[in-house]
């Protein structure tokens, strides 16, 4: 059982393997072993990433906003949460993370509707020391975070109604497919694309639809004349904590068993975590002659999402230069690039997310280690093993997940539009969307 | 009688606090103000985007006072506000007509 602690990147040739085993194991009447310290590890992992959403992002985007929109803002997070996990246990899981058989390189199986065949004993063949309970909510963190990072650049104006159809849609058709190309079985995988935790998958993935998102939104009323300061930094800087202390579980949670890929992840994390928030200071300090704390945690984050798909390929060295190179790049991008072109991604996601994911992703191919991880990355990566192909493989990933991203979340939103509407209306956006939306609003 | 509102900074409301207690002021009231004066405002920087903040935060404080410790009171508030910097506020002095403690009834100078 040893290869089943290989991390889920290599998953797309453990698909094949594990289905094996699991009919191999029917055969001798023996369920796959639970591994009780693999299962308290993704146990604890699986609440550390539903944390990073609620309260962390939450908090984190809450903060950036103006005190009109606070509440609204954090009802998108809370909304995701729950209505992605409702869509995982109908069809999300089945779709992004069980066989698809004939197409199983494209999407996933539909078995799984309702987790009909999850009973208590069942293990998943991408993870079967743990219960497949265990690791379907896991993924289902993953699922409800990716979406909800979106909201970064539609703030301020979307209605509450277009979010949720938006969220619903997007995790179907857009999420559970690239998960599955990634790392349910898929042709991403099977290719031998390296993304440990969700580089593309998760991020450059919300990054994209933030940017096309943004673009069909159009800007907020008074971008430019109005003062749109942050409201409260006090809570960004504290959603900004949650989300990296979540993070362990979602890198060092991606070895799905609790061993060295996780350790090592872990390490990574928080070395790149730390060097990418230094990195956006500096060049802030540099160029605005001030070091912000806005800064500070824009560059942390930042540096969670470069790190991520590199976690555990990457040896500590790979984690700092990844680090360094991502608090100046998405300094870059959200600072100037923004401003050059004009698109108006309230909160960056595209900028940090979209922007550290591909970067993250490409470092990945360039860095990645064969002595660190031999069996998620066999051929190692460019710089260290030689391996240049690697770079190669995750052009593909970065370029399939950005072009079928952008064009799905293009559908979607058209559809939505053209039903209900995606944006408010110009007094609604001029008052607020808390007392308009929702009804309510922060006293004090 | 006369009130005496003074716009100062807010660090320094303990101190003018203090010495208004000690010429014998029995009260003040105390609000949370924005503007401007010859401090203008100042820039703050978020990821890049520069916002103008014109209007600063400061303390208004109201004092009503009986005509003989008017110069007392500009006195204290002055010194003790004072920090020699740019936007240290200003003290208006205003006739009053009339003053009423409710509870009680009584008028001006007992009121006060």
């Amino acid at each position: 059982m040893q290869i089943f602690k290989m991390n889920r990147a290599c998953i797309g040739a453990l698909a094949g393997i594990g289905a094996l085993v699991a009919s191999a194991g029917a055969a001798f009447a023996a369920a796959p072993k639970i591994d009780t310290g693999d299962t308290a590890w993704m146990l604890t992992s699986t609440a550390l990433v539903l944390m990073m959403t609620i309260p962390g992002l939450a908090l984190f985007y809450g903060g950036m906003v103006r005190k009109k929109n606070v509440l609204a803002t954090l009802a998108q997070s809370f909304g995701a949460t729950c209505i992605i996990t409702v869509l995982w246990m109908i069809i999300g899981y089945s779709i992004a993370f069980t066989d698809g058989g004939s197409h199983n390189a494209w999407y996933g199986g539909f078995k799984y509707f309702f987790l009909i065949p999850m009973g208590i004993n069942a293990t998943s063949s991408l993870a079967p020391t743990i219960p497949e309970s265990v690791y379907m909510c896991f993924q289902m963190t993953f699922a409800i975070i990716t979406p909800a990072l979106i909201a970064g650049a539609l703030a301020d104006r979307m209605k509450f109604s277009a979010f949720m159809w938006f969220m619903s849609l997007w995790l179907i058709f857009v999420y559970c497919p690239i998960a599955h190309w990634v790392w349910g079985g898929g042709w991403l995988g099977s290719l031998g694309a390296l993304d440990y935790a969700g580089g593309t998958v998760v991020h450059l993935n919300a990054g994209t639809a933030g940017l096309v998102t943004c673009l069909m939104l159009g800007k907020r009323v008074g971008l430019g004349t109005e003062n749109m300061a942050p409201h409260n930094l006090v809570l960004s800087v504290i959603g900004a904590s949650l989300l990296w202390v979540g993070w362990f579980g979602f890198n060092a949670g991606s070895a799905v068993t609790s061993n060295v890929n996780a350790g090592m992840a872990m390490a990574a994390t928080q070395i790149a975590t730390a060097a990418a928030s230094l990195s956006w200071m500096g060049a802030e300090w540099i160029i605005a002659k001030k070091p912000s704390i806005l800064g500070m945690i824009s560059g942390a984050v930042a540096g969670l999402v470069a790190i991520t798909p590199a976690s555990g390929f990457v040896n500590p060295t790979g984690a700092l230069i990844i680090g360094l190179l991502a608090g100046a790049v998405c300094y870059t991008s959200a600072v100037w690039v923004k401003k050059a072109i004009g698109y108006d991604d309230a909160l960056d996601a595209w900028g940090v997310h979209g922007v550290g994911g591909a970067l993250g992703a490409m470092l990945t191919g360039a860095l990645a280690s064969k002595a660190i991880n031999a069996g998620g990355a066999p051929n190692g990566g460019w710089l260290l093993d030689g391996n240049g192909h690697q770079m190669l493989l995750q052009f593909y990933d970065v370029g399939a997940t950005f072009v079928y991203c952008a064009f799905g979340t293009f559908i979607i939103l058209k559809l939505i539009d053209l039903v209900i509407g995606l944006r408010v209306s110009h007094d609604v956006e001029v008052e607020g969307l808390d007392i308009n939306l929702h009804g309510e609003t922060v006293h004090g | 009688m006369k009130l005496i509102t003074a716009i100062i900074k807010p660090f320094k409301l303990d101190e003018v606090r203090e010495a208004l207690s000690a010429l014998g002021v029995q009260g003040m009231t105390v609000t949370e103000v924005k503007g401007y004066g010859r401090q203008k405002g100042h820039t703050e920087i978020y990821r890049g985007a520069e916002y103008a903040v014109s209007f600063l935060p400061k303390l208004k404080i109201e004092v009503a006072v009986k005509l003989e410790m008017v110069e007392a009171v500009i006195e204290a508030i002055t010194s003790k506000a004072k920090t020699g910097q740019i936007g240290d506020g200003k003290i208006f002095v205003t006739p009053l007509e009339q003053v009423v403690r409710i509870r009680t009834g009584e008028i001006d100078g007992d009121a006060l």
